[in-house]
């Protein structure tokens, strides 16, 4: 069955009618721009995501693949965004091959529009989509609701006051490709410092005629940690243990069959998830 | 006259729906506290204590000011808070915490005036429960830290909750990151849950013994935990403020800390 599964929805609304409160949502209270050049297009966001006012993630990634040529920056509730901008990728992709013509950015920005519409709201996803297409150089706002924008520089998240400032002060109809990126790192850490639900580093894509698009992962590194004063390394005992009980390889095979992988890292198989410091 | 069918009791008739059709009361408030965000820290020794804070003070998820400091000396002979032998931190709602820090600074003051002596650590800890207990049923929404010297030379904190519950500890963390360091110091400073590798075997093992710190080190311990505590909490921030109070005075220096 495709869609969501609502079979909890009226245990949960007999629940939180008795004070039991909502699960909360990593949301990405975000800083994301994107401003259009002579021959392209840039999107740039911040990388701290936020459960309330403690940074659940230092270094998360706000920017989606859409299409090749086509990217979108996300705010909002964290998982909306990146299923949201999935499921359109995958959506874009059978369009695309369907028809045999490159995804334009407006039909995403339709198809983006339409979906959150019908979900009235609750599929809090605020992004802003970029791209070229055979028609030109396309940059959108769509919000939770389904409205949309499109405007030549755009801001989006609880940054975007602080985004905006920077794009009515310093923004001109005749950018080059260096000068939009410049100005929209300047955008995002005008947010990174001035709103607190934005921090942490910039990153930046940059999306161009005729030219593979490039993904600038931290583009800048604005807040690098410090050097700790002190070693917080424990000598070894240091931890209360009551008992121990040691599982050997050989006992394992009594239950599972045991495949050793080579201990090259760079061999292993799949994509590895990225692991904080 | 009284009908037999009295619909004047406000139930509602041949609806199948029970609620009421009347709009609600609608009661406008006016809710006097805010929460200006930030984080204090305390930490004593044989012959010191400390106390820190960071300075931003924030509204939301907007910044009010990267400086505004949280630490204050009390019973000054000045502004600049000259000749002080006391040190109060206030964290919550800072308006609160301002008014509080000047009450208590009034208070010292007078009872040098009329004793001709300064007021003791412990007596100026009595008195900071009895100001904060005396608004009671409108408390001033902060959480306050006290260090000083006690009477024997020794570093002495006192810790408040917004009515004036108080308690001498060694540590004590408060404000917005105090769930993020005070675990760290129970660790740190008190070595709880540390114990001395190869003391003995399961119930047997040996605690290690908490004792007092030299300076140095709980100055590292107070730098690496706003350090960390700006990792990852937002309205902590900008600047470090740490004063050390010893028998030669008071030291206070501020350290850098990331603005995002």
């Amino acid at each position: 069955m495709p869609g969501f599964d609502f079979s909890n929805y009226n245990r949960n609304a007999a629940l939180h009618a008795k004070g039991v409160p909502l699960p909360k949502a990593t949301s990405t209270g975000t800083t994301i721009v994107g401003c259009i050049y002579d021959n392209g297009v840039v999107i740039a966001a911040d990388t701290r995501a936020t459960s309330g006012p403690i940074v659940a993630d230092k270094n998360c990634e706000k920017l989606h693949y859409i299409a090749p040529k086509i990217w979108c920056a996300g705010a909002g509730t964290a998982a909306d965004t990146e299923f949201t901008t999935a499921l359109i990728s995958s959506n874009v992709e059978l369009h695309s091959l369907s028809t045999g013509r490159d995804p334009r950015v407006i039909t995403c920005m339709t198809m983006l529009k339409q979906h959150l519409f019908r979900y009235q709201g609750h599929i809090g996803a605020y992004l802003v989509v970029a791209g070229v297409d055979p028609t030109g150089v396309g940059l959108y706002t769509v919000h939770a609701h389904g409205s949309t924008d499109k405007l030549p520089y755009v801001t989006m998240g609880s940054g975007s006051l602080a985004a905006m400032s920077v794009f009515e002060s310093m923004w001109q109809p005749d950018l080059d490709k260096e000068g939009a990126i410049k100005l929209c790192a300047e955008a995002i850490k005008a947010g990174i410092f001035n709103d607190l639900g934005s921090g942490s580093n910039v990153d930046v894509c940059v999306i161009e005629k005729d030219k593979p698009t490039q993904m600038l992962r931290n583009y800048e590194k604005p807040n690098e940690r410090g050097q700790k004063e002190r070693n917080y390394r424990f000598p070894r005992g240091t931890t209360a243990w009551l008992n121990q009980k040691i599982i050997s390889k050989d006992d394992m095979k009594k239950f599972v069959t045991i495949q050793t992988l080579s201990g090259d890292d760079n061999l292993a198989a799949g994509e590895k998830m990225e692991v904080d410091a | 006259m009284t009908s037999l069918l009295d619909h004047s009791r406000g139930e509602t008739v041949g609806y199948s729906f029970s609620q009421s059709t009347a709009a609600p009361v609608r009661q406008h408030g006016f809710y006097p506290y805010t929460d200006n965000g930030g984080s204090t820290l305390g930490i004593t020794g044989s012959d010191f204590a400390i106390l820190a804070g960071d300075t931003r003070s924030t509204s939301g998820y907007n910044i009010n000011s990267r400086m505004v400091p949280k630490v204050f000396k009390i019973g000054g002979e000045d502004e600049t808070g000259e000749g002080a032998h006391i040190i109060l931190s206030v964290v919550g709602f800072a308006a609160d915490g301002n008014a509080l820090k000047e009450r208590l600074d009034a208070v010292v003051k007078m009872y040098k005036y009329q004793h001709g002596k300064s007021m003791s650590v412990s007596a100026c800890a009595q008195r900071l429960s009895t100001i904060l207990y005396g608004k009671r049923f409108f408390p001033y929404y902060v959480h306050a830290i006290l260090a000083g010297l006690d009477e024997e030379g020794k570093g002495a904190l006192y810790s408040y909750d917004p009515v004036g519950s108080y308690e001498r500890e060694q540590c004590r963390a408060a404000g917005a990151a105090a769930s993020l360091i005070m675990p760290f110091l129970d660790n740190q400073v008190n070595f709880k849950n540390q114990y001395i590798p190869g003391s003995g075997e399961g119930h047997a093992l040996e605690q290690k013994k908490a004792e007092p710190l030299p300076q140095e080190t709980v100055k590292q311990l107070v730098r690496d935990a706003f350090t960390s505590a700006v990792e990852r909490h937002i309205e902590v921030g900008d600047h470090l403020q740490v004063m050390i109070i010893t028998s030669n005075g008071i030291e206070e220096v501020f350290h850098p800390l990331k603005k995002d």
